[in-house]
Formats: C-alpha cells, structure tokens, sequence
C-alpha cells in the first residue's frame, strides 16, 4: 500500500476517529463527507467507543496471501457503545469462545506485513471482554 | 422504449480450462451466440468483467474482444460491478437497443480466473478494501458472517444451508457446461473442509473460467429469426452499503429486495407468477436470503423452504436449474449472462433433462459484492 494511502486512514485505524452529522445525529466511521441519512455535509469528529458487542462472526480458515500465516483468525462484526458497526478482528481468544452478545474492547494491534518490502500495517483489533 | 428479446444464446463450458485464454474464452461464446441469434453482424457489444487487470493482467477488454471478434469497429466497452458485471451488461445493452440507437447488441461476459492470481485477494477487491478487507475478511467471511446472523435471527440450521448445495449439484449433473457435475450428499457439505465458519468448501462457489454471451434486439427483428421469441419484459438494479457491516439487518440483501421491486413494476408481474429464478448463490446462505428478498418465500423461512424441496426442479419454484453458481461454475462476470442462457434455454423448451414444464415466465438475479450492488431480469415467452 502506498504510504500516503495508509496514511490518510490512521486517525480511523489509530484513534478511531469517527465523525456525527450535525444535523441528524448519524454517526460514520469512517467519515463520510455526505449524510447518508440526510444528505447533510456538516459533520463533527467524535471517537467510537472503545468497546461494543459481537453481532455476528466467523473464523477465517482460507486466507489471501498478506493473512495466510495468521489462519486461523476470527473476524466478527462488532457493535460499538455507540450503536455504529465495524469489521474487525477478535484475538487472544479461541473461536468456540466467541458467540454473538459476547462484549469486547479495542485493542491497537498490528494488522498485517505486506510483501516482503511493504511497510507493517496497524489498526484495531477486539479482544473479548 | 421498444420491446426487446433475447435472439441468441452462446456459453464456454465452465471449468479449469488450461487450454483457453481470457480472449479464446469470450470468442467461443459470443459465435455460439451470433450463431445461434443468425444474425449477420452485431451494432455494439457490451463485456461483463470483473478483474481481468487482476486476474490475467489484462484491462480495456471491451476493445480486445471486438477485434478478436472480427467485430472492430463496432463499439465496445466493459461493464464491471463485480459478480454482477454480467448482469449489468445485459442492463447496458437493454437500455441501448431499448432506446433505439442500436438493434443488435451483443451482451456478454467472461473471467479467466485460473491463470495463478491469488484469487481470494482479487475477489476481496469487491469488498470495502480500506475497512473489511484490511482486517483479513475474505469473501466467504463475509457471507459466512450473514449465515451466523441468519442462523441466529431464524434458527436457519447448517443443514437447510447444505441442502442448497445438495440441490443445486444435483440439477448441475444436467449440465452439460457445469464445472461439477455431480452429486453430492448433505453429509459430505457438512463435513467438508471449513473455509470460513460455518461455510465449507461446498457451500461456496468454485474458482472458475468461462464465458458467456446473449444477442438482444427489438422484437421486430426476433420475430424474423425465426426461434421463440424470448421478451425481457422487466429489468431492476440496486445498491446498498459497500460494507455489510454497515446494514441495519446483516440478514436482507436490501439491494436483491429493491431490484427486484424495479423489475418486477416493470414486468407487471409478482413473484408467485415466475415459473423458475437463475440466482446468485455465490454461497449456500446467498441463495436463501435471496429467494427471501425476491418474494418466493417469507423473510427467515429461506432455509425451511429450500430443504422441503420447493426450489428443485419439479417445486414449488425451481431455482437455479443450471447448477447455479455453486455446481455449474462461477466465472465472476460471466455468471449473469450464464443465467440469461439458462433461462433462455427454459423458456425456448430446450433445457433438455432440467426442462422446467411449461415454463414461461423467468427471472434471473446476479449480485455484486455482498450484495452492495444487484440486477434482476425477467423474461417471458411470447406466444
């Protein structure tokens, strides 16, 4: 990945950097720059809660080539404090722990290394509670 | 706008074809369709891809086609909208001989996917890069994350799951173009290898080569040719959020839902007047939120409905008589016109073994991603 690609996603990938329209209340993250819910253009920049609930996950077993050593690997949709939904990974945990409900935090973490000269990419992870 | 009917169908069959390249492919199709519309020449084409430039390193194949076509000058271009890129071929060339800037339009499409690209990294490209797939979702993650959510929302067993691959191997065993033509049992997709939990190998699509193409024109001229004459009486396309964790319901394909409304106004008919669907079961849960979101049965009784046989050949509403994606093959952007081929095949009463009985009314629905984009047709056959 480019840098400036990678670049332009660390205050979402590092600090979680979200953002709530001004005029409906509906939270983004990432930030769009169009109310999906009301077509307004006029956001504030909030943070997702640092933890949230399963809605539904999976274990990943079949992998493309950046994540083929790491599989086994759990992916979940997670629901923040917050009512807003992200993809994200579950660690430190085995998958027949994992059940839709079960609470967890965000942790930073690294994601991937891409290639052999790419640059080590970071993010969140979630980490049953 | 005029009326507009399908006048030739061509198809490869679908498979690991080492022999063929991505050019060969789209060529042999599109003479069987030309041979089969008998027409003499064709006004413009359209080709349904979703990543050659991933795939084989090949992008502007809209051009490369017409030229190994013989076709060139004619215009062509490439219509992508991931597993729907055939689909919405057949949408392109609608509305251009709808409008009557053209008369014979070929609609085609076609993926080389066998060629050594890392294939689960090329279709994830379909998915949010920068939010699903960066944290390592694959394709059969994402849906498996939808058959999780359904299972839980409806009490959807992992069996019901299975008998959708169970059906669908069963009509592909009478498919002379199907990649695996042959049966499998509930046992053996239960027991497969796991690719993303609860999913196993057979319950997802296969990793595909193959093409396919149809010829449109007004009906004026169809009636000249001289074979039945195929209407397309209806076409609907959707959207919905890139990211599947962005949908309020995990469980309805929104986009399925609203293409099917379109296409379904624009027909004049309901659901319960179709007499067989080509649908897009990329992986056994897809095939039942689908037949859920067209209308065939209510929301959450998919699985129930699939493993009580109403979707086989000789049900309620046969679905996906070719094998479907799962036994017939799924060439990503070959799969929507595929379809068009089946339902063509069905309506003209030369289906062979998987003949539907007086079939006269057809719907196809390709989808795009997980589910973030989606086209439906509905065909009937004049009489």
């Amino acid at each position: 990945m480019p840098s400036p690609r990678y670049r332009r996603e660390m205050p979402q990938r590092y600090r979680l950097e979200a953002a709530k329209c001004n005029q409906c209340g509906k939270e983004f993250f990432p930030p769009r720059l169009i109310c999906s819910g009301c077509g307004a253009k006029e956001f504030e920049t909030t943070k997702l809660g640092n933890t949230g609930k399963i809605v539904t996950f999976t274990t990943i077993r079949v992998a493309p080539d950046n994540f083929a050593t790491q599989v086994p690997y759990n992916v979940a949709i997670v629901e923040t404090d917050n009512g807003v939904r992200v993809t994200t990974q579950v660690v430190d945990c085995k998958p027949e722990v994992l059940k839709i409900g079960q609470k967890v935090k965000f942790m930073f973490r690294k994601l991937y290394t891409e290639g052999h000269t790419g640059i080590i990419c970071y993010g969140y992870k979630a980490v049953p509670l | 706008m005029r009326d507009i009917a399908v006048v030739g169908i061509g198809m490869t069959k679908f498979g690991e074809l080492w022999q063929q390249s991505l050019r060969d492919l789209f060529v042999e199709a599109a003479m069987k369709a030309i041979d089969d519309a008998g027409v003499d020449h064709i006004d413009s084409m359209y080709v349904g891809s979703m990543t050659p430039g991933l795939f084989v390193g090949q992008e502007h194949i809209g051009a490369l086609m017409a030229d190994y076509l013989g076709a060139a000058p004619v215009p062509a271009m490439r219509v992508e909208s991931a597993c729907s890129s055939g689909g919405m071929a057949l949408r392109a060339g609608f509305f251009e001989v709808a409008s009557g800037y053209s008369d014979i339009v070929l609609v085609g499409g076609v993926e080389k996917m066998n060629d050594g690209a890392d294939v689960t990294y090329a279709l994830a490209t379909a998915a949010d890069q920068e939010y699903e797939v960066y944290q390592g979702v694959t394709f059969p993650g994402l849906y498996a994350l939808i058959a999780r959510a359904h299972m839980h929302a409806y009490g959807t067993t992992h069996e019901q799951l299975a008998a959708v691959s169970v059906k669908n191997h069963k009509h592909g065993m009478m498919n002379p173009n199907a990649q695996f033509p042959r049966e499998i049992t509930r046992d053996q997709v239960l027991k497969a290898t796991v690719i993303a939990d609860p999913l196993t190998i057979l319950e997802c699509s296969p990793v595909s080569d193959g093409a396919a193409c149809a010829i449109i024109a007004p009906i004026e001229i169809a009636k000249k040719l001289g074979k039945p004459v195929i209407k397309i009486i209806g076409t609907g396309a959707a959207t919905d959020t890139i990211a599947l964790h962005a949908r309020a319901d995990i469980t309805t394909l929104n986009a399925v839902k609203q293409s099917a409304m379109a296409a379904f106004k624009m027909a004049g008919k309901q659901p319960k007047d179709i007499d067989l669907a080509e649908v897009h079961d990329c992986f056994s849960i897809a095939e039942i939120c689908i037949i859920e979101d067209l209308g065939f049965t209510e929301k959450g009784k998919g699985g129930e409905f699939t493993e009580k046989g109403h979707t086989g050949i000789s049900g309620q509403i046969p679905v996906n008589t070719s094998g479907g994606l799962k036994s017939k093959g799924h060439p990503v952007g070959a799969t929507g016109i595929a379809q068009v081929v089946e339902v063509t095949e069905q309506l003209r009463g030369t289906a062979g073994k998987r003949q539907v009985k007086d079939a006269k009314v057809a719907l196809t629905q390709n989808m795009g991603g997980s589910g973030a984009s989606s086209v439906v047709h509905i065909f009937q056959k004049e009489v």
